[in-house]
């Protein structure tokens, strides 16, 4: 498993992919941060990174598909995965080397945004004025939404060999297990469910953790998640059927 | 016997691609699997590798079996697959590391260098794969598939694409290694099977027609070569 996940992380950094999309990610965020006056942190005025943890998640929902998309589409299309899978590895290492690889590079894309704390905990009219707490919390939310969203993306791209289509379809499965969940549960017919609904969506977990509470439930859910879309990706791989 | 095909069968949907065939081959041997296109040559191959799952039947490989033993399999098959997949922006030396060190190996630095020697990339071993031509990267194809020293070799059309030159010394690489291993190896060059095979198995539509050895498919049709036999056999 450790040897897929070198050479994964590897092929990422030696492509232009990863420093193109995560570049462009920061880029688009620091706009959104400090420059558009909508999300702005200093026209809100107060001492906090509530835009950053509202805005990356609808960053990531294109970010990590543009990470994943490859990472089995293109190993089928090129018959390169014939050549792992006659090595003795079980698909389930191969899935989750790649699985890890991605994730890493999420990681990559989260680290530089520390730089946003420092900013507001230098700016602050008392300095240090900002909830320390709520930030490691929601950095730990935006990393397990991460980690659903790559296992998502990983997912998609097992579905496919066709990059563009895995890159459409984990866009979409990102979108919808983010907030499809939240919109479908106030629609009138299905207010009975509305509990129900919430729950199986990322959003509502997302936001309990972003309160800087890290409820096991909360993290349970993240696990099972991500574990079951891996075993889903480990399924269809080994029907073989493309 | 390293290598033990039991009534072995894949289908695909309503489509019998192999159909019940049982072979065996040992060490020491080269085995030429011949067969028109789509005969199931290809497809026997990838089930002996476990990359696909047998419909039906059982085979030994090295006295493991393919489907409840797999990863013993493929930690004693050294395979190249018919297309020759390979991941063009690596470096030679780097995609040969990475193969190696999915067998663990311990001694990987010098079986690097040995693969490489033996195969003949010496001058193009700092190269990409991507920038190497056919023949080379039909030589990267093999060093992969050696590099854990197998004991059985499955060969899917390893000389297809190269120049006579080349076609001779992968020839006389298949032959050396075939002194101590089991190689299995398909191909439709008529002359390259009688120049290196000891053992030759025809299939045709999934169903094995001839199981001799060369010299004596040979003497039972009565022929020179092996042409005539080859086209009598799959004709229909």
């Amino acid at each position: 498993m450790f040897t897929i996940y070198k050479k994964e992380l590897y092929s990422y950094l030696s492509s232009l992919v990863a420093y193109i999309t995560i570049g462009i990610f920061l880029v688009v965020l620091g706009l959104f941060l400090w420059v558009f006056p909508d999300t702005s942190i200093l026209d809100y005025g107060y001492a906090s990174l509530d835009s950053l943890f509202s805005t990356v998640p609808y960053l990531f929902m294109f970010l990590i598909p543009a990470i994943t998309m490859r990472s089995l589409a293109e190993e089928k299309r090129e018959g390169t995965f014939e050549l792992l899978a006659t090595r003795p590895l079980t698909d389930w290492q191969i899935v989750f080397g790649k699985y890890l690889a991605s994730l890493t590079l999420v990681l990559f894309a989260l680290i530089p945004t520390l730089v946003y704390y420092i900013s507001v905990y230098q700016l602050g009219v008392v300095k240090g004025n900002i909830d320390t707490g709520a930030v490691i919390g929601s950095y730990m939310g935006l990393f397990l939404l991460g980690g659903a969203f790559v296992a998502l993306g990983i997912f998609s791209s097992a579905l496919t060999k066709n990059q563009i289509i895995a890159f459409a379809i984990a866009v979409f499965l990102c979108f919808f297990a983010f907030s499809g969940f939240d919109s479908a549960s106030q629609i009138l017919s299905l207010q009975k469910f509305d509990d129900l609904l919430l729950n199986i969506g990322i959003n509502e977990h997302y936001e309990s953790i972003s309160r800087g509470v890290l409820d096991t439930r909360d993290l349970i859910y993240f696990l099972c998640f991500i574990t079951f879309f891996l075993l889903l990706t480990k399924t269809i791989l080994g029907g073989r059927k493309w | 016997m390293s290598i033990k095909v039991d009534t072995l069968s894949k289908v695909y949907g309503t489509q019998k691609a192999v159909d019940a065939i049982s072979f065996e081959a040992s060490a020491g041997k080269i085995l030429g699997f011949l067969g028109p296109n789509g005969a199931g040559k290809s497809t026997t191959m990838k089930m002996l590798t476990c990359y696909l799952p047998a419909s039906a039947g059982k085979a030994m490989v090295c006295g493991f079996d393919i489907a409840s033993q797999s990863l013993e399999v493929r930690k004693n098959i050294g395979y190249l697959p018919e297309s020759n997949p390979l991941y063009h922006e690596m470096y030679v030396k780097e995609f040969l590391y990475f193969v190696g060190n999915t067998y663990h190996l311990k001694n990987l630095k010098q079986r690097v260098e040995e693969v490489i020697a033996a195969t003949g990339l010496g001058i193009e071993q700092h190269k990409k794969i991507g920038q190497l031509s056919k023949g080379y990267k039909q030589r990267v194809g093999l060093a992969q598939a050696i590099i854990h020293d197998p004991k059985v070799l499955i060969l899917d059309e390893p000389t297809s694409g190269l120049d006579p030159n080349q076609l001779i010394e992968i020839r006389k690489l298949i032959k050396e290694l075939g002194k101590t291993k089991t190689v299995i190896l398909s191909t439709h060059i008529m002359q390259e099977v009688e120049a290196i095979c000891d053992e030759v198995i025809i299939i045709n539509k999934g169903k094995i027609v001839a199981n001799h050895s060369l010299k004596g498919l040979l003497a039972e049709h009565q022929q020179n070569s092996l042409e005539p036999i080859f086209v009598k056999l799959t004709k229909d």
